[in-house]
């Protein structure tokens, strides 16, 4: 379970994240929506350390991230960035064996690569495409060599972040189906960011949405369209007219 | 107001400057602690050693010979002023270990590898991979910058005997073929005349040059701004700042080594 409680943090005189409060179970998928620059990644980045927060505290399985050992901590993640921060440096299934090829959880090179082959083939992509380099594949496919890599050592939470931007409805879709398959199939618990509602709808039990630096609606993804939030309301509808300045 | 804009933006830019320098100190000693401690990638180290030193054996080969030759015609031109055109292979060889092999060497390095370092880590962290790594549970400063730093502060040493070896040499050429010196009486007089500490300290200051290049190529990756832009800057202020530092570092060394 992650647990944050008042979380802020500021860039200079632009307060990104005000107090956020937000509990996410075991075992379930939260989708994180709004708008560009509302701190959506900066809120995921801040979980995973790579952002300091100013205050606040964030907590999984009841251990505080601030004092928890940086290895074992992060040993339970894995994340799928927007881009898909692929190494270009080395061929797909290094990519995707990162992990396994160096560190506490190093193992010898053919098997690591025996598991990157077999995730590359869970995420749907074919053995030749191991020994590609990440420059040599289409925007889909570096999303799947991504995600293969983020469920390469099976972590307990994985971040998606922005999942399907990018990429054309067909190809969206198909990440969204795989996601949601893994997430369950893997028991893991999943936060993903987007402002795409079809993601929305594909992967998550529950959503949240990240307005003016504070959490302005939380629940079931079942109530989200019956939600009298008018935030929530005009981000869902897509509406240029609302409370939501349509100039950010 | 319009008086004191011109001092308020000296004061602007020293402090800018004394925050860089802190910034490049603590960073430095970030990277000595981690050097030390492990987990270390030897194959990473390997790779940058091919990539630092190996690689750029051509262009501080080029860069000796043409020097060495250039040397050896300028000092014979000076040298006959004063009938003294029989310094030109003592002088060719102390000037170039001691002098020009570590520095142009440092320089030219400078220029390929200090950019090549800081554009390659810049896209990393502009690209999300730095954060990528950290995920993945691997620190860049180990993985990325300690290998950078060791490789070129162990290779340039190396690059910097071969190029005083390759600048002699073009000394030699120029010296035999045009100046119509005696070819054994020239191999000679540089052997005579070139003691063990002209060359060690060359190979030092080689050492040192190649730890401000890696450092500053890296420093300057990972403080990278967004964007194409970001990166472009971060290269230049890498080959910028460690050519800099390479010439004052070459001053206070040549200070230490050879002022009593």
């Amino acid at each position: 379970m992650i647990e944050i409680a008042s979380l802020h943090k500021s860039f200079g005189v632009n307060n990104v994240l005000q107090g956020v409060d937000l509990t996410v179970e075991s075992g379930t998928s939260t989708v994180i929506i709004g708008g560009s620059g509302t701190g959506k990644s900066v809120l995921l980045k801040c979980i995973l350390g790579l952002v300091k927060p100013d205050s606040g505290t964030i907590k999984l399985d009841g251990e505080d991230v601030a004092r928890a050992e940086r290895d074992a901590f992060l040993a339970k993640f894995g994340m799928l960035f927007q881009g898909g921060a692929l190494f270009d440096s080395m061929p797909v299934w290094q990519n995707v064996a990162f992990r396994l090829l160096r560190g506490s959880l190093k193992r010898p090179a053919t098997e690591a690569r025996e598991i990157a082959v077999e995730k590359l083939r869970r995420v749907g992509l074919t053995p030749d495409v191991a020994d590609k380099f990440p420059a040599e594949l289409s925007g889909g496919m570096q999303k799947r060599v991504g995600l293969a890599r983020a469920i390469a050592a099976e972590p307990q939470v994985i971040f998606f972040d922005e999942p399907t931007t990018g990429l054309d409805p067909i190809m969206a879709g198909v990440i969204n189906e795989l996601i949601r398959e893994i997430v369950v199939e893997m028991g893991a618990t999943a936060m993903t960011i987007t402002h795409d509602m079809s993601s929305v709808r594909a992967i998550a039990d529950r959503v949240a949405m990240l307005h003016g630096g504070v959490i302005r609606w939380e629940g079931p993804v079942g109530e989200m369209d019956s939600a009298d939030d008018p935030y929530l309301r005009q981000f869902i509808t897509g509406s240029a007219d609302g409370p939501i300045e349509a100039v950010r | 107001m319009i008086l004191t804009a011109p001092l308020a933006a000296l004061g602007r830019s020293t402090l800018a400057l004394l925050a860089s320098i802190g910034r490049v100190a603590i960073y430095a000693a970030q990277l000595l602690r981690h050097m030390l401690t492990p987990p270390w990638y030897p194959r990473e180290l390997m790779v940058q050693i091919l990539q630092i030193g190996w690689l750029s054996l051509p262009v501080v080969g080029l860069t000796a010979l043409f020097t060495g030759g250039a040397l050896a015609l300028q000092i014979y031109a000076g040298g006959s002023r004063f009938n003294a055109e029989t310094v030109v292979p003592s002088i060719v060889a102390i000037g170039i270990a001691r002098e020009l092999g570590p520095v142009l060497g440092g320089l030219m390095v400078a220029g390929r590898v200090a950019a090549a370092i800081a554009a390659e880590i810049g896209t990393m962290k502009v690209t999300e991979q730095i954060d990528a790594l950290v995920t993945l549970s691997t620190n860049p400063m180990k993985y990325l910058t300690v290998p950078r730093v060791l490789a070129a502060t162990l290779t340039l040493p190396i690059l910097v005997a071969v190029g005083d070896s390759i600048g002699i040499f073009g000394g030699y050429l120029v010296g035999t073929t045009r100046l119509g010196f005696n070819p054994a009486n020239y191999l000679h007089n540089t052997a005579d005349f070139l003691e063990t500490w002209d060359v060690v300290s060359g190979l030092i200051k080689g050492a040192v040059f190649g730890f401000i290049v890696a450092l500053m190529g890296c420093y300057h990756g990972m403080n990278s701004g967004r964007g194409a832009r970001g990166v472009g800057r971060a290269t230049t202020n890498a080959v910028v700042s460690a050519s800099i530092l390479i010439l004052a570092a070459n001053y206070l060394l040549t200070g230490l080594f050879f002022t009593s």
